[in-house]
């Protein structure tokens, strides 16, 4: 089953194209790589993955489905630049609110059993601006994964992660990809994502330059590819 | 060639409301009751006349760029509103040379004036929301969204000013005396002197639609530099 | 059903977080108070004319103070991201936007309870005679600042500029409602039904809540989605 289905996709903010004519399958059970310079697209490409941005051309089909339904939204997990959780809120109660948006069944319980499984149940009561900034990550990522998502799309997830997060999400990404979730990640880390990775696309100034699955080549040398592919090429 | 035909057009502008103005100022006679200063009712009416098309035409065309997202609906939005506003303007400014020569105060409560000068705020509030975003399809959209909205309200602004003075009377503006029968001549002239100037307003629009259009290619050659 | 519960979760968490914090309604109370006491030194506070002018100065209060509100409403959901989260969870654009609605509509009626006696004890004004009536009119005024308040607050907000764009555009645009909310309340606090002639001002506050409401729900999607 495809998971991910992107055709014929452009981005226009004004007359510049963020993205030209981008296409990107990813199939059930994949991990993706989505590398590229900082300005290639990659994070426009992942916004409107999300749903929070609308292709100027081009379709872009998840899970079965175009364009911003609620059903689809409802499953996909994404974990953006910011944790999106709320300062004010403790951790039980962001949470709660998450879950009820995605119309779980048992906010409460949900909420507990994550808290527990992000080793914050000890702090489930406490407000997150109290939080160090490790547990805000790792509310962050309980919140991605809290309504099971068969569609993960992280942007630059490792980035700013410390160790124990990092390890978290490694574990949790595995395990999700293992139960037959699709995950794409943006990212300039490559050694952590090309060790999840299945698959890698390059994006060069807004056009895919290369996707295809990953190598073993691209493993040993991560510079590989944008050697090869990249802008000099 | 398209320049040509604006100017052209700006012309035959020009020497038709020349023309007008030899007839208004020289051809029509006095007024009964208002002497000579009803005359500036020619220019008063036809810039109400124009700028209410204006806004129409802004408002089809916000909605018309949230269907289709193509940015020249954008450009003639803007385009549109300015002049809309210049013309509301023109509408403010010989309404209120009126009262001051009939009624000796510049500023009258009237709902007409009231009106105007509460849709000159709307769409200058229009025009700020522009200046304020950067990217040029947000600022698309979300003007786009404004001016419907700005649209909305200037129309029940308008009824429900007419109520609020209905419950305080005061001067108004009003260019019928006696019975309401105006003299066949000068209602015609009304119409007459509307022409050049909606004209010289399309000119204006097509001017500032060409502005508008060179400095998104300004923009985006701009964006395009940097990003080498 | 999930949409009345997504809105009320959203409207929750507004509450709870406001409450919490109580920024917003501290800003707006006190805001208040102070156009208040300044309009007492603007003109004379026990003369008759106050009679005429209440419902107008009441209202003029309302909105200036209400915007320290209105202004909060999309600001705090960028700290953090969390507007992208909402964006991209199940809860659709109108889900959200009544939500939103919903929690600055109650902070906006809080913030005229608590201004009301305020008023009437610095100005002398008796409020008990058509008390009933009164709260029919706030609710309707109240909605139609909050269904304009929090469209703008969402177009406005990732400006540079939000807090001093925010008034300058709602304004204008509120004024057939402020007119109507003002020439009810003032008949109100004089202690007269709104009858015959009057009664416009009531279809006008209708009027304006549909239209309005009904604008908002259709554009607001565009707004939130780049």
């Amino acid at each position: 089953m495809t998971a991910v289905d992107v055709t014929g996709v452009w981005k226009f903010f004004g007359d510049f194209p963020a993205l030209r004519d981008v296409n990107l399958t990813a199939e059930q059970g994949s991990c993706t790589a989505l590398l590229g310079r900082n300005g290639a697209g990659k994070t426009t490409l992942l916004k409107i993955l999300c749903g929070l941005s609308s292709p100027s051309r081009g379709k872009a089909v998840l899970l079965g489905k175009e364009g911003r339904s609620g059903e689809t939204r409802r499953g996909i997990g994404i974990i953006g630049h910011g944790i999106a959780v709320y300062d004010e809120l403790s951790a039980r109660e962001n949470l709660e609110l998450f879950a009820r948006l995605y119309g779980l069944d048992r906010p409460r319980a949900r909420a507990l059993e994550w808290l527990e499984r992000t080793s914050l149940y000890h702090v489930r009561e406490g407000l997150v601006r109290e939080f160090s900034r490790g547990m805000r990550q790792r509310l962050a990522v309980a919140r991605a994964f809290l309504h099971d998502p068969k569609l993960l799309l992280l942007d630059e997830p490792f980035t700013s992660l410390d160790d124990r997060a990092i390890a978290l999400l490694q574990g949790l990404l595995r395990e999700a990809i293992a139960g037959g979730a699709t995950v794409i990640m943006s990212t300039h880390q490559l050694r952590e994502a090309l060790e999840l990775a299945t698959h890698v696309s390059l994006l060069v100034r807004g056009k895919v330059s290369y996707a295809g699955e990953r190598t073993a080549e691209m493993l040993a040398d991560p510079g590989w590819l944008y050697a090869n592919y990249g802008e000099a090429a | 060639m398209r320049e040509k035909i604006l100017y052209l057009f700006g012309i035959t502008a020009g020497f038709w409301l020349a023309r007008n103005l030899y007839v208004i100022l020289l051809g029509l006679p006095d007024e009964a009751d208002q002497g000579a200063i009803y005359r500036i009712l020619f220019f008063h009416l036809p810039g109400w006349f124009t700028s209410f098309l204006m806004f129409i035409g802004a408002g089809v065309a916000s909605a018309f760029y949230l269907a289709k997202r193509d940015l020249k609906y954008d450009a003639f939005a803007v385009a549109a509103t300015e002049v809309g506003l210049a013309y509301t303007c023109i509408g403010m400014a010989t309404g209120m040379i009126w009262a001051r020569i009939i009624w000796g105060i510049w500023w009258t409560w009237d709902p007409r004036l009231t009106w105007a000068l509460i849709t000159m705020l709307i769409y200058a509030g229009y025009l700020m929301l522009r200046k304020a975003i950067d990217e040029p399809s947000e600022r698309a959209k979300n003007t786009a969204v404004m001016s419907i909205f700005s649209f909305a309200a200037v129309i029940i602004t308008y009824k429900a000013i007419d109520w609020w003075r209905t419950q305080h009377p005061g001067p108004v503006l009003s260019f019928r005396s006696g019975g309401g029968r105006m003299d066949p001549r000068m209602e015609s002239m009304i119409y007459v002197n509307w022409m050049p100037l909606l004209m010289l307003a399309i000119v204006f629009l097509l001017i500032r639609l060409r502005q508008e259009q060179t400095q998104r290619e300004i923009e985006s050659l701009r964006r395009y530099a940097h990003a080498r | 059903m999930n949409f009345l519960r997504q809105s009320l979760s959203v409207a929750a968490k507004d509450l709870r977080s406001e409450f919490r914090t109580k920024e917003s309604i501290n800003a707006a109370v006190s805001f208040a108070v102070v156009i208040l006491l300044l309009f007492s030194f603007a003109m004379d506070p026990t003369s008759e004319m106050i009679a005429e002018m209440s419902g107008g100065l009441l209202w003029l209060v309302y909105s200036f103070a209400g915007a320290l509100i209105l202004n909060r409403s999309f600001a705090r959901e960028l700290p953090n991201d969390c507007l992208d989260a909402l964006v991209a969870s199940p809860l659709s654009g109108a889900a959200l936007f009544l939500g939103k609605s919903l929690a600055n509509y109650l902070l906006l009626f809080l913030l005229e309870l608590l201004c009301l006696p305020v008023f009437a004890v610095f100005y002398n004004v008796t409020i008990s005679r058509r008390l009933g009536w009164m709260m029919a009119v706030f609710a309707l005024a109240t909605w139609g600042l909050t269904v304009i308040g929090t469209v703008f607050s969402a177009l406005t907000v990732n400006l540079r500029l939000r807090e001093l764009m925010l008034p300058m555009l709602v304004y204008p645009m509120l004024i057939p409602a402020l007119m109507a909310a003002m020439q009810l309340t003032t008949i109100l606090i004089a202690g007269q039904p709104i009858t015959g002639d009057d009664e416009i001002w009531l279809r006008l506050l209708i009027g304006f809540d549909i239209i309005f409401t009904s604008l908002a729900l259709a554009l607001i999607e565009t707004v939130l989605i780049t």
